[in-house]
C-alpha cells in the first residue's frame, strides 16, 4: 500500500484492505440467541403498542418480540414479514431512533429502548436462511400488472399482488433489482450483498418477472404498458439530483452516484477518495457520503449545512455517527463557489442567519481546501410519464395509491405524502397492491368479478 | 401447517387454548373479545345460585408478586364468583354462544351442596346451549367458609355426589374442576370419576398470603388495615399444577380421566408441558389478566411451529406423550452419571457457579487469579445446581460418562441400568428385587 490518508488529491487504497474491510462491517451487527433472548426480555407486551403505531408498516412488534422470547424466532419472522416483506432490509437501515424505538415507552422508562431493529433482524435471518419461502400464492386470476422500479416499493407491491394470484412483470432501467437498497444504502447497513439476496427470496413466491435494463420514457411508454396490462403501479423513485447552482458546481460530485459507485465496487481498495473531503447537505444521504468517505481513508471530512443543527434530517443518531467517525459538522454555511483551474482546490463557503424563516447570507465567507465535493441537497422525480398530476414535485396519489390516470397506482419516494424512506416505501407498495387487488376484482359497480382461494403463508 | 383442533371430551374448538373461569369470562364484552383474539373456548366466570348475587369487596382484590424487572411472577386474589346477576349471565352465554358456535363455552357453576339446588340451576344452564359446565370445587376463600368451592373440593365424597347430580340433571359434559389445598390430587380425582365426570381440570389456585404491608402490618391486598388469604395463581404455581396433572395421568384409579390442565400457563410452551404430561387442554387466566387476550396468538403460533417442527399433524398426537417418563425415585438409574461440563468460550465470568457450589455444594469448581473456572470431576457430583444459576443459557451443561468408564469420584466403573430397588444400601433391597 504506497498511499495513505494524507496521500495529496484523489486517490484509492488509502488505508490497509484489512482496516478498510474492518470498516465496512456491519453496523448493527446481529444478535446471536442468548443477546436475542436478554433484548427480547425487556419488552413489556405493551397493548395498542406505540412502537407498533410508529412503524410505517404497522409490524406487530410486540407480538413478534414475545414470539423471540418463546423460542420461536420463525413464528416471529412470519408476524413481521405479514406486513412487510421487506422487513430484512428494514431492520438493517431503518431510523428506529425517530420510529418504532423512540416510541417505545422504555424511552420515557429509563432512555434505553428495547432493540426492536436488531431484534427484527434476528428474527428475519432465521427464517430466510431456512430458503424456503414462507407464503404462497393464491390460484392464478388471470390478471396482469406492471411494476415500474424494483426498488422497496415495488417489490412490496409486487410480492403483495403476486401471492393474490396475479401476474406481475417489473421493469427497471438499472441492471440490478433493489432500487436504493442496492445502489444507495450505506454499505456498512446492507453487508454481504444482503438487498439482492433479499429479492432472490422474496421472488421465491413466483409469479413475478423481472425486466432490468428497461426504462419508462426510453424502450417502454405509459401507453404502451396501459395497453398490455390490466393496472400499472410506479415505483420509480427519486432518480434526478438537486444541482448546487453556484459557480464551479461542474466541479461537483453527485452524492448518490458516489455511494452507487461504492456499493458496487468490487474491490473497495480501488475507489478514490479525496484527502480533503467536502459534503454538502443535511440529510441522510450526506452523513452516508461523508462517514463513508471517512472510513475510504480520508483525512479531512467537512460536512457543511445551510441551516441550524435541528434543521437538519439527519437524526441525532445519524450525526453522532458522524461525528464518532470523525467527520467535522459545520452548520449555518452555504456553498457560494467553486474553485480551481485543473480541478477542484476550493470550495468557498458563507456563513448565513435566518430571520422570519427566510435563509440569508451573511457576506462572511471563507474557503476550505477539498479535492472531492459531494453535493447531497435532495433527489428529484425525473422521468415521470406525461400526465399525471404533480404535487410538490412528486406524483399525486390518494391514500390509497391511485394517480390522477385511472389504472395508475403510484408509491415510495416518486409519489405524494409519507416520508422518503424504504419502510414507507414498503407501505405504500404494501397498500396499493391491496387496491390494486380490490380493482381488478371487481367491476365498476362493485361487484366481485372473481372468487378467490386465498394466497398467504405457505403454513397455514 | 399443523392442525391445532382440539376434541376434549367430544367439545371442539380451534385450538387448545380456553380462558379459566376468572374475571377474563365474566361477560359477554369480554367473551366476545377472547374470541375475536383466537381463544378457543372459555369457561364462563363461575355462576352462583339464583337470587341477590354475591358481593365482592370494595378496596383492592388482587396482591402479587414479580421477578426481576417487575415481571409478574404470582398473583394472588380474594375476589368471589360472578357478582352479576344469573339471569343476565345466562342471556349472555345464550348470545354468545350462538354466535361463536365453533367456540368452546364451559360453565362454571358453584351452588350450595344441596341436590335441589342443583335441580335447580342446571336446566337453567342447558338452556344456553352452552357446550357443557365445570363445578368450580376450588375457589379457596370466601366460598369455602359457605360450605362450597374448596369446601367441597376437598371431601371426596361430596364430589362424587355433586358429580352424580350433575349427570342426572345435565345431559352434556360434566368437568369437575380440582383445588390444589388437599394433600393428595388423585383422591378428589377419583371421586370426580367415581361419581362420573367426564373431565377433571386443575388447579384452581392455591391457598396464599402473598405478602404483609410492613408499615401498616396488613397482609395485603389490605382492606381498611386487614387482609385474608387469597388464592395463588400464575407462572409461580405451574410446577405444582404440572405435577398434580401428571400425577391424575399416571393414576390407574382415575381411569383415564380426560384433564384440562391449568395453572401458570403462560407462553406456548407451558402449555405444551401440560399436554405431553396428559392434559388435552389447557386453561388461562393470570396470563390473559396480564398481558392481555393478544398473547394467544404467540401460544397458537408457537404450538403450531413446535409440532410442525415435531411432525404432529394434531394436538391428540402429542397429548400424555411424556407420561410414561414420569416415574418414581426408586426407579431412577443410579447408574446414570454425569459431570458439569463449562464452555470456555460461552462463560461470561460472573462466577456464579463458583459462589453457589463452593459455599453450598460439593466445591467442585475450581477458581484461577485470572478468572477461569473448571470443574473438578473427582469432586463433582452432577447435582446441577451450576447450571441452574448460570446466567447464560448452555454454558454449563451436563455431559454423560460412558458405561465402562470410571467416575473420578467414586473411582468405580459406569455399570449398567440399576435403581434403589436392588441396591446394597437399601435395606429392603432383597425384597424390593424379588
Ligand atoms: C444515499 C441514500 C441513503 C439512504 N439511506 C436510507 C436509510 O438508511 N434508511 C432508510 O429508510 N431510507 C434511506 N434512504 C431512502 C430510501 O432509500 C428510499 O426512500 C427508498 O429506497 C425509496 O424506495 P422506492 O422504491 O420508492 O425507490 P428507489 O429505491 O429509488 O427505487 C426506484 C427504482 O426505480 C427505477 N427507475 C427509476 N426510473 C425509472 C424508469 N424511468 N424506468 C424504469 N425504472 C426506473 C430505479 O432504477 C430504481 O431501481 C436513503 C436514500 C439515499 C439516496
Ligand atoms: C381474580 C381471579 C378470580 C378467579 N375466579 C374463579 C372463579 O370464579 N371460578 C373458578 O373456577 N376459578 C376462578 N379462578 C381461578 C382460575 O380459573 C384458575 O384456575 C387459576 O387462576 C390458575 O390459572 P392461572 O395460573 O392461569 O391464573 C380465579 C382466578 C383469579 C385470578
Ligand atoms: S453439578 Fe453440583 S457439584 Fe457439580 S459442579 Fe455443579 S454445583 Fe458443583
Amino acid at each position: 500500500m504506497s498511499n495513505s490518508p494524507t496521500t495529496p488529491g484523489l486517490a484509492a487504497g488509502r488505508l490497509a484492505p484489512a482496516v478498510l474491510a474492518e470498516n465496512f462491517t456491519d453496523l448493527h451487527p446481529a444478535l446471536d440467541r442468548h443477546e436475542a433472548q436478554v433484548a427480547a426480555d425487556r419488552c413489556y407486551f405493551c397493548h395498542d403498542a406505540p412502537c407498533m403505531t410508529a412503524c410505517p408498516t404497522s409490524i406487530d412488534i410486540p407480538l413478534f418480540i414475545r414470539q423471540i422470547a418463546t423460542g420461536t424466532a420463525e413464528a416471529a419472522a412470519r408476524t413481521i414479514f405479514d406486513q412487510n416483506i421487506l422487513g430484512g432490509i428494514c431492520a438493517r437501515v431503518c431510523p428506529t431512533e425517530t420510529l418504532c424505538e423512540e416510541a417505545c415507552v422504555r424511552m420515557e422508562a429509563e432512555g434505553a429502548p428495547v432493540e426492536i431493529g436488531r431484534l427484527q433482524r434476528h428474527a428475519t435471518d432465521r427464517l430466510m436462511a431456512r430458503n424456503d419461502h414462507p407464503y404462497q400464492r393464491a390460484a392464478e386470476t388471470g390478471k396482469r400488472v406492471a411494476v415500474v422500479g424494483a426498488g422497496p416499493a415495488g417489490l412490496a407491491c409486487a410480492h403483495r399482488l403476486a401471492m393474490k394470484g396475479h401476474q406481475v412483470v417489473i421493469y427497471d432501467s438499472h441492471p440490478k433489482p433493489g432500487g436504493l437498497n442496492e445502489y444507495g444504502i450505506a454499505a456498512y447497513k446492507s453487508t454481504e450483498d444482503f438487498a439482492q439476496a433479499e429479492v432472490n427470496w422474496l421472488l421465491g413466491i413466483g409469479g413475478i418477472t423481472v425486466e432490468t435494463g428497461r426504462a419508462l420514457g426510453s424502450d417502454l411508454t405509459l401507453a404502451g404498458l396501459q395497453q398490455e396490462y390490466d393496472a400499472l403501479f410506479l415505483a420509480i423513485g427519486l432518480a434526478g439530483v438537486n444541482a448546487l447552482s453556484v459557480p464551479g458546481d461542474d466541479l461537483a460530485t453527485d452524492a448518490v452516484s458516489f455511494i452507487s459507485d461504492l456499493r458496487q465496487a468490487s474491490d473497495l481498495d480501488n475507489l478514490p477518495v479525496g484527502r480533503h473531503v467536502v459534503v454538502i447537505g443535511g440529510g441522510m444521504t450526506a452523513v452516508d457520503a461523508a462517514v463513508q468517505s471517512r472510513l475510504l481513508g480520508a483525512e479531512n471530512v467537512t460536512l457543511a449545512y445551510r441551516r441550524g443543527p435541528e434543521q437538519m434530517a439527519a437524526s441525532q443518531f445519524e450525526r453522532d455517527l458522524a461525528a464518532s467517525n470523525g467527520v467535522r459538522i459545520l452548520t449555518n454555511v452555504r456553498p457560494v463557489a467553486l474553485h480551481g483551474d485543473a480541478g477542484l482546490r476550493e470550495v468557498e463557503l458563507e456563513h448565513t442567519s435566518t430571520a422570519d424563516g427566510t435563509l440569508r447570507g451573511t457576506g462572511e465567507t471563507f474557503r476550505l481546501p477539498v479535492d472531492q465535493l459531494f453535493s447531497a441537497i435532495g433527489q428529484t422525480l425525473q422521468g415521470a410519464p406525461e400526465g399525471l398530476e404533480i404535487d410538490g414535485g412528486k406524483i399525486r396519489v390518494d391514500a390509497t395509491g391511485r394517480s390522477t390516470l385511472p389504472g395508475i397506482w403510484a408509491g415510495g419516494d416518486c409519489a405524494s405524502g409519507g416520508e422518503d424512506l424504504t419502510v414507507t416505501a414498503v407501505a405504500e407498495g404494501r397498500d396499493a397492491a391491496e387496491d390494486i387487488h380490490r380493482a381488478l376484482i371487481h367491476d365498476s359497480e362493485g361487484n366481485l368479478l372473481l372468487l378467490q382461494t386465498t394466497g398467504g403463508r405457505s403454513d397455514g | 401447517m399443523a392442525d391445532l383442533t382440539t376434541n376434549f371430551i367430544g367439545i371442539t374448538s380451534p385450538n387448545p387454548f380456553w380462558l379459566a373461569s376468572a374475571p377474563p369470562t365474566d361477560k359477554e364484552y369480554n367473551v366476545r373479545r377472547a374470541f375475536e383474539a383466537g381463544w378457543g373456548g372459555v369457561v364462563w366466570k363461575t355462576l352462583g345460585e339464583p337470587g341477590p348475587p354475591v358481593v365482592n369487596v370494595n378496596g383492592p382484590r388482587y396482591g402479587a408478586i414479580w421477578g426481576a424487572d417487575r415481571r409478574l411472577l404470582g398473583l394472588n386474589n380474594i375476589e368471589l364468583i360472578t357478582d352479576r346477576d344469573l339471569q343476565t349471565n345466562l342471556e349472555e352465554i345464550t348470545r354468545v354462544k350462538a354466535d361463536y358456535p365453533d367456540r368452546a363455552i364451559i360453565v362454571s357453576i358453584m351452588v350450595p351442596c344441596e341436590e335441589e339446588s342443583w335441580k335447580t340451576i342446571l336446566p337453567l344452564v342447558e338452556a344456553t346451549g352452552a357446550d357443557g359446565i365445570e363445578l368450580n370445587f376450588g375457589c379457596p376463600h370466601g366460598m369455602s367458609e359457605r360450605g362450597m368451592g374448596a369446601a367441597v373440593g376437598q371431601v371426596p365424597e361430596y364430589i362424587q355426589m355433586v358429580t352424580e347430580w350433575c349427570k342426572k340433571y345435565y345431559s352434556k359434559p360434566v368437568i369437575v374442576k380440582l383445588t390444589p389445598n388437599i394433600t393428595d390430587i388423585r383422591y378428589p380425582a377419583r371421586a370426580a370419576h367415581a361419581g362420573g365426570a367426564d373431565a377433571v381440570s386443575l388447579i384452581n389456585t392455591v391457598s396464599s398470603i402473598i405478602s404483609v404491608d410492613l408499615d401498616t402490618l396488613s397482609p395485603e391486598p389490605s382492606i381498611d388495615g386487614k387482609g385474608s388469604h387469597g388464592g395463588y395463581c400464575g407462572p409461580a404455581v405451574k410446577p405444582i399444577a404440572l405435577n398434580m396433572v401428571s400425577q391424575i395421568a399416571r393414576d390407574a384409579d382415575c381411569g383415564g380421566t380426560p384433564i384440562s390442565g391449568i395453572g401458570g400457563v403462560t407462553t406456548w410452551r407451558d402449555a405444551a408441558e401440560f399436554m405431553v404430561l396428559g392434559a388435552g387442554n389447557v386453561q388461562v387466566c393470570t396470563a390473559a389478566m396480564t398481558y392481555g387476550f393478544k398473547v394467544v396468538q404467540e401460544m397458537i403460533s408457537g404450538l403450531s411451529q413446535w409440532m410442525d417442527e415435531k411432525g404432529y399433524a394434531s394436538t391428540a398426537d402429542f397429548v400424555g406423550s411424556a407420561v410414561p417418563n414420569v416415574t418414581e425415585w426408586q426407579f431412577l438409574n443410579l447408574n446414570y452419571v454425569t459431570k458439569a461440563q463449562i464452555d470456555q468460550e460461552a462463560c461470561i465470568k460472573c462466577g456464579r457457579c463458583y459462589a453457589a457450589c463452593e459455599d453450598t455444594s460439593h466445591q467442585a469448581i475450581s477458581m484461577s487469579a485470572d478468572r477461569v473456572f473448571e470443574v473438578i470431576d473427582e469432586e463433582c457430583v452432577a447435582c446441577n445446581l451450576c447450571v441452574n444459576v448460570c446466567p447464560v443459557e448452555d454454558c454449563i451443561t451436563m455431559v454423560e460418562l460412558d458405561q465402562g468408564a470410571t467416575d473420578p469420584r467414586t473411582g468405580r466403573k459406569v455399570g449398567e441400568y440399576a435403581n434403589w430397588t436392588t441396591h446394597p444400601n437399601n435395606p429392603g433391597a432383597l425384597k424390593a428385587a424379588e
